[in-house]
């Protein structure tokens, strides 16, 4: 074999051409059968230097001359490594061995357990389990009451439901996925964050703004995900039990089980109940409804690291009852409205003077996912996703006279698409969306059916230069049978000026079709007549509404007093091309029309979090809105909005003991300023109200006694300083009379009340 | 016999390893000791043209990169890495590149695992 080398070097000497300040040369494969062979991809470098280089795919190299180093390294896997003595620049040849030691070489393939923090681009906040537990009670609708992202409305007199608003725009206007499937929208959305109960969650990513494309173009100011707790990774069993002074209870059970090494799969059981009639304000109305609900969902996950493939499986069914109304109604008896009356007595019904008031809305919904993931083991930067779900929910419901019945048929695909152009600095995500609606919705005595479906696609590039600039350019295209073919652009930028800081800016557009009677179901509980005043359009005789967000905000990290703080500070707009009005301004009717004239809602918020004292954490908000629409009466701020909103809320936790027993403390205050009210002064003086209503302000504190990591305890108050509103029914005595309205409520109709509950777990 | 067997596995390896592959996985030591070390690291090594893909692993000190081979090479991201600082087992960073690390970072001294400060 040496022969062979020698011979070589005698051959190739020859054609050595010696250069000035570079030692080349060639790395021969010493193992080899022919032992001529070039050995590439050897390391070349001078002993403790910064000057390394590599053979090529024949063997060669050329490194550069330095006189300060003299000692050249040779080096290859599996190959015994060399030092050479080189004092000048000159040619090489060399021969590396094989080294027998080969079998000592382990290759190393860890990877990270926990990934990079991510600087996203868009401005989002996520609430963990640990905050989602500061407020026990008790589903998605409630999780935000110590987050001021988002305010909490009441959507009306009776049901007691909150609604959710966030810059100034009521749920609607937001995109509400489930694991990134969108999910509350349509027929659900006026009670459908209810129907995701509270111990369901594991975590809340709020997205303020425009938001991605990836999840479709409907949101308008801003985006929440809800991710549920994961077969894998929840308690294996989890109880919650919780009961409150207004004979509200509930239960939660949770049983997860790994069955094989990829597969796991959750049961998860609510239900909730309330039979106690409450009538603290004596109006002759229930406060709350009379409620049962049971929700049972099952959750398959599958998980296989190695091939790379994460997949989940969901199957949901929900029923739910609500009785609301006069306290002495019995359904049973006392039903009136026109669709029951038509069906028994072919005719409208008669009144006699002696009928009861009220409403059933009774929910089924069943709902089925499928999520699969496949990351490519090789290249861990790209990867395809594909969701798919498909939902049939439906309500039927009357409220007093009026019968309002939807029955929703959703099927919703998307097919997603993950890699990098050049290196993980700039990555992309690419796929096709297809949804398909199906609306059944029966409003009084008229048939609203409609399909809807859509096809878009969509592609988003992310750019991050891994130090101060990071930036999220999205587009998708759509084609929807009503809506038209159209683009949605987005875009989200972050720059980090400074340490700790974060500057952070966005613009969007949204488009998306109200589903008015759906979204503004509170409107059958009063005598007001229904108005659309347009036609011609694709929705309800209404055009789509579309309109582009602005955001910028600001994010400052400090440390004072030793502890870490951060203030916030952001402004939010969104305009208008098209809005659906809704028009309360008349009391004997309720208006909807295309927006003629200008429509905007700003808002700026203002929040501090600090840990004031050692484990005192204070978070508070300060929040303006100016939500002002040309109404047909003029331009109006949006009624029943507060447009000065302050917020605070006090966490104080004691150490973790060993065994997890610990104390937490939680005090949350919510001040509202004044609310303009829509305008009743053309009913008699009896039933006006004034222009604005008063402010005022709500608390709330919870204390939970953590026993151990398998039991703890919590009590709470809600509305602590009682403060309610005192007329909520408008027309209460004569509620088949003209002047009946549920809908003008802008203070809690519940006073003090308190609550305790349990976790166990195992 | 044995010595052909495991001639023909090395052959065999450099010819695998050695088709110029366009995501070439690699795993090599790089020191360092905390996060920020970690960014410092992985921009330097995503900074070389051809690198797809760099993630350090704090506890085992391993950085593992996928490159395209036509582009580059492990010299050059080891090169790239010690001129922010960092010594790899074959290039070491000048003492001016090394003392331009932030005073927490300097792992020549104590070369712990720094990960939960950080």
């Amino acid at each position: 074999m040496n022969t062979y080398i020698k011979l070589l070097i005698a051959v190739l000497l020859p054609f050595a051409a010696l250069s000035q300040d570079k030692v080349e040369g060639m790395v021969v494969d010493g193992g080899a059968i022919n032992a001529t062979l070039g050995l590439p991809g050897a390391n070349v470098y001078w002993m403790n230097s910064q000057i390394g280089v590599v053979t090529d795919f024949d063997g060669n190299f050329s490194i550069p001359y330095d006189a300060q180093y003299h000692k050249l390294i040779i080096s290859y896997v599996g190959f015994e490594s060399d030092t050479l003595t080189v004092d000048q620049p000159r040619k090489i040849k060399h021969t590396l061995n094989p080294s027998n030691a080969l079998n000592e070489v382990v290759v190393n393939q860890k990877r990270d357990a926990v990934q990079k923090a991510y600087f996203s681009s868009q401005n989002v906040v996520t609430i963990n389990s640990a905050e989602l537990l500061k407020a026990a009670c008790c589903n998605l609708s409630e999780s935000f009451e110590t987050n001021p992202a988002i305010d909490v409305n009441f959507s009306d007199a009776l049901t007691g439901t909150k609604q959710i608003q966030m810059l100034g725009l009521t749920s609607p206007y937001l995109l509400i996925t489930q694991e990134n499937i969108p999910m509350v929208r349509g027929a659900s959305q006026a009670y459908g964050l209810t129907f995701t109960p509270g111990t369901w969650v594991e975590s809340i990513q709020i997205t303020k703004g425009a938001g991605s494309v990836v999840n479709g173009y409907e949101s308008i100011s801003g985006q929440i995900n809800t991710e549920l707790v994961k077969p894998l990774t929840d308690n294996a069993v989890f109880v919650n039990g919780y009961a409150n002074q207004n004979g509200r209870y509930e239960l939660n059970t949770h049983l997860n089980k790994k069955l094989t090494e990829k597969w796991s799969t959750g049961l998860y059981i609510h239900g909730n109940k309330r039979t106690q009639k409450e009538d603290n304000n004596g109006d002759g109305f229930l406060d709350a409804p009379l409620a049962n609900q049971i929700n049972v969902m099952n959750r398959w996950q599958y998980q296989d690291p190695e091939n790379g493939w994460v997949s989940f499986l969901n199957v949901r069914f929900l029923n739910d009852e609500k009785q609301v109304g006069q306290l002495n109604f019995n359904p049973d008896t006392d039903r009136v409205d026109q669709k029951f009356t038509a069906a028994n007595l072919l005719g409208a019904p008669v009144l006699n003077g002696t009928e009861i008031w009220g409403s059933e809305i009774n929910t089924r919904r069943f709902d089925t996912s499928l999520k699969l993931g496949y990351v490519f083991p090789e290249l861990p930067f790209q990867s395809v996703g594909f969701q798919t779900s498909y939902s049939l929910h439906k309500q039927d419901s009357y409220f007093g006279l009026n019968t309002y019945d939807i029955t929703h048929e959703s099927i919703y695909a998307n097919l997603l698409f993950n890699s990098i152009i050049g290196d993980t600095k700039n990555k992309f995500k690419t796929g096709v969306t297809f949804a398909y609606d199906g609306y059944d919705e029966m409003v009084l005595t008229d048939d609203y059916s409609r399909v809807d479906t859509s096809i878009g696609a969509f592609f988003e590039f992310n750019y991050d230069n891994l130090d101060n600039v990071n930036l999220t350019a999205g587009l998708r295209v759509d084609n929807h049978n009503r809506l038209g073919t159209f683009v949605t652009p987005r875009l989200h930028v972050r720059y980090t000026p400074w340490e700790k800081g974060s500057l952070r800016g966005s613009f969007g557009r949204g488009k998306r079709a109200a589903n008015i009677f759906a979204e503004n179901q509170q409107l059958f509980a009063s005598s007001r007549t229904i108005n659309i005043t347009n036609a011609g359009g694709d929705i309800y005789g209404l055009d789509p509404e579309d309109a582009w967000n602005y955001g910028v905000s600001f994010l400052q990290g400090f440390t004072f007093l030793d502890r870490p703080g951060n203030v916030s500070v952001d402004f939010y707009k969104t305009d208008f091309k098209n809005q659906i009005v809704v028009d309360w301004e008349n009391p004997r009717e309720i208006s909807f029309y295309n927006l003629d004239g200008k429509s905007s809602a700003s808002s700026f918020q203002v929040e501090v979090n600090h840990e004031i004292l050692p484990k005192l954490e204070l978070r508070t908000a300060y929040k303006y809105y100016d939500v002002n629409t040309d109404y047909t009466a003029g331009n109006l701020q949006k009624p029943l909005q507060a447009q000065h909103r302050y917020f605070a809320n006090l966490g104080y936790t004691t150490e973790v003991k060993e065994n997890g027993a610990q104390w937490r403390f939680d005090y949350t205050v919510h001040a509202l300023g004044k609310q303009r009210l829509p305008d009743t002064s053309s009913n008699e003086e009896a039933y006006q109200l004034g222009a604005y209503a008063d402010p005022y302000s709500l608390m709330n504190g919870q204390i939970t006694r953590v026993f151990s990591n398998t039991f703890e305890l919590y009590v709470g108050g809600e509305n602590l300083t009682n403060h309610t509103q005192d007329n909520p029914v408008l027309g209460a005595d004569n509620p088949f009379g003209s002047n009946f309205d549920t809908s003008i409520v802008y203070a809690p109709i519940m006073g003090r009340m308190f609550y305790a509950g349990f976790r166990f777990k195992l | 016999m044995k010595k052909i067997i495991l001639t023909a596995v090395v052959v065999l390896m450099a010819t695998i390893s050695y088709a110029q592959d366009k995501n070439k996985k690699m795993t090599f030591d790089v020191n360092g000791k905390c996060g920020m070390c970690k960014e410092r690291i992985e921009k330097a090594a995503l900074g070389v043209k051809g690198v797809k893909f760099a993630t350090w692993d704090i506890p085992s000190h391993q950085l593992s990169v996928i490159m395209d081979e036509n582009k580059t090479d492990a010299m050059k991201i080891k090169t790239a890495i010690v001129a922010v600082g960092h010594d790899t087992k074959e290039l070491k960073a000048t003492e001016e590149a090394y003392n331009s690390v932030h005073p927490c970072c300097l792992y020549r001294e104590d070369n712990s695992d720094d990960s939960g400060h950080h």
